[in-house]
């Protein structure tokens, strides 16, 4: 699958989702808890239960540039990585591999989804 | 005065200048809280283009259709390819070395770190300049956007890394204005030639200006008579430091140039630079410089002291103006403070449109003139820290 840009037919020249991203591995049903500061420039995401199917980090992340397309580069730089000042949870545990989002989720994960405290 | 209308970008959003019962005002009109790089209107499309910095979600491309009343993404985003790969020089712990640290050059994958300037060709083509050094284009409107390889390519950053490891020496050095914290080269200037879009001159800190006559195909050094104080070989093909160029629309052989080793005019489309600093009445440090749209030989700057110190000179804030080419200066100073002044005026945060001058500082003061910057009227003191003052 291609990650295409937002509210436009065509590839419009975004390069395809990194493999890891891309991957068809859909199962499990989690809960995405977003930071409310993403509901600034995903509107329709806000007050919504979001509930996605994956079964890794990198399935989260597609599912919710599936459902707001966009919100993939804002999570991720455009080679897939978490970007610096992200952070994402499992549970109570926060990520290991933020370069593949490769950490599993499993069918009841609350996944959470947090910018970073990184200023005064 | 002038019918076009006057934009600020700041650290801290959009805002839209406009003067009403004989008063400036800066209005926010976006992105509020979001750093905004520079602000621009196609001329061609009538759409306002804003470069965002996002703190945690990276750089964006925002776009309003109608005159900042309301923006959104742009749906198409800049990102580099698969595989756009750079040369990047660390300093490292090296126990073996008699100072401690050793330098090293590493390739590193290219992802986008900062938007820093937009410009629009009256061909419809879209340019925008990134760290780390990417020039972008896109000839849809904006409805995609590509690297352009010739230059990502280019010989002196060390050829192509999208096939192999190049030659492995890149005469691109970094700049510290990188969101990333990164040091990268970052392209901050993009002058197109209205007799000819496909001749387009980019300046880059660190490397200089370089220049493409065939629309992007190829590029070639465009730095003779430039001069580096702080480099044992002051002539030196690469590693000069423009701040900004800007040539003039009207007589476009004319481009000024305000770098970190002084100012620089060419009356020859830079095929050579004069250097012009006169530091006897404050004129050689600074970041921008504006060029009157009809007459090439008049410019503005906004001094600063020193690259050791970048504030304000003896705590005076003022505007340097020639109209002989960089011959002879004049002060422009009043309606400004004169003591205990120590605003930086930013590279894109100076601009004039016919009568108007306008330049806003990282203190967040922000001043027009309607005079040719003869007076000043204050429209803010306390707006956030300004990035760029365009009127689109």
């Amino acid at each position: 699958m291609e990650w295409r840009a937002p509210n436009s037919p065509t590839a419009c020249g975004f390069p395809p989702l990194p493999t890891h991203l891309s991957r068809a591995n859909l199962c499990g049903v989690v809960q995405v808890n977003l930071t409310r500061h993403l509901f600034a420039f995903f509107p329709q995401l806000e007050g919504q239960l979001v509930e996605v199917e994956a079964t890794d980090v990198a399935g989260v992340v597609r599912a919710l540039e599936a459902r707001a397309p966009g919100i993939g580069f804002y999570l991720c730089d455009e080679r897939g990585r978490l970007r610096p000042h992200v952070n994402i949870f499992i549970g109570a545990t926060i990520i290991r591999d933020r370069r593949n989002l490769s950490d599993a989720v499993t069918a009841g994960d609350k996944v959470s989804i947090l910018q970073a405290l990184s200023g005064g | 005065m002038t019918d076009k209308a006057l934009w600020a970008a700041t650290r801290k959003g959009t805002f839209k200048i406009e003067k009403s019962a004989r008063r400036w005002r800066a209005t926010l009109v976006g992105h509020s809280g979001v750093g905004v790089n520079y602000v621009a209107r196609d001329p061609n499309t009538n759409r306002l283009w804003a470069l965002l910095g996002h703190g945690h979600w990276g750089a964006k491309l925002s776009i309003s259709d109608d005159d900042g009343a309301t923006w959104r993404d742009n749906p198409a985003q800049v990102m580099y390819p698969q595989g756009a790969r750079y040369i990047g020089q660390d300093m490292y712990e090296d126990s073996a070395s008699e100072f401690g640290v050793a330098w090293k050059t590493t390739i590193r994958n290219a992802t986008l770190l900062k938007l820093w300037v937009i410009a629009f060709g009256d061909d419809g083509a879209i340019w925008i300049g990134t760290i780390p050094g990417g020039l972008f284009e896109s000839r849809d409107g904006g409805a995609s956007f590509e690297l352009n390889r010739p230059l990502w390519n280019h010989e002196s950053r060390g050829g192509d890394l999208f096939n192999g490891d190049g030659a492995g020496e890149t005469k691109w050095f970094g700049t510290p204005a990188s969101e990333g914290g990164e040091f990268a080269p970052g392209i901050h200037s993009i002058a197109i030639d209205p007799r000819n879009p496909a001749r387009i001159l980019v300046a880059i800190s660190t490397a200089g200006v370089i220049e493409t006559r065939d629309g992007g195909r190829t590029w070639r050094s465009r730095n003779k008579g430039m001069t580096m104080d702080h480099n044992p070989d002051p002539e030196a093909e690469w590693g000069h430091d423009p701040h900004v160029i800007q040539l003039c629309r009207g007589a476009p052989d004319h481009i000024w140039q305000q770098n970190h080793a002084g100012v620089f005019y060419s009356d020859n489309g830079a095929e050579s630079w004069r250097k012009v600093s006169a530091p006897s009445v404050g004129v050689h440090f600074g970041f921008p410089v504006t060029v009157d749209a009809h007459d090439g030989k008049i410019a503005w700057l906004a001094p600063g002291q020193s690259d050791a110190q970048r504030m304000a000179i003896d705590g005076g804030l003022f505007i340097a103006r020639t109209e002989d080419g960089g011959v002879t200066w004049r002060q422009q100073r009043k309606g400004l403070p004169q003591k205990d002044a120590y605003d930086v005026v930013y590279r894109h945060a100076l601009d004039n449109c016919e009568d108007v001058v306008a330049f806003g500082s990282t203190t967040g003061n922000l001043y027009v003139s309607e005079d040719r910057g003869e007076s000043w009227a204050v429209v803010g003191h306390n707006l956030p820290p300004i990035y760029a003052v365009r009127f689109g």
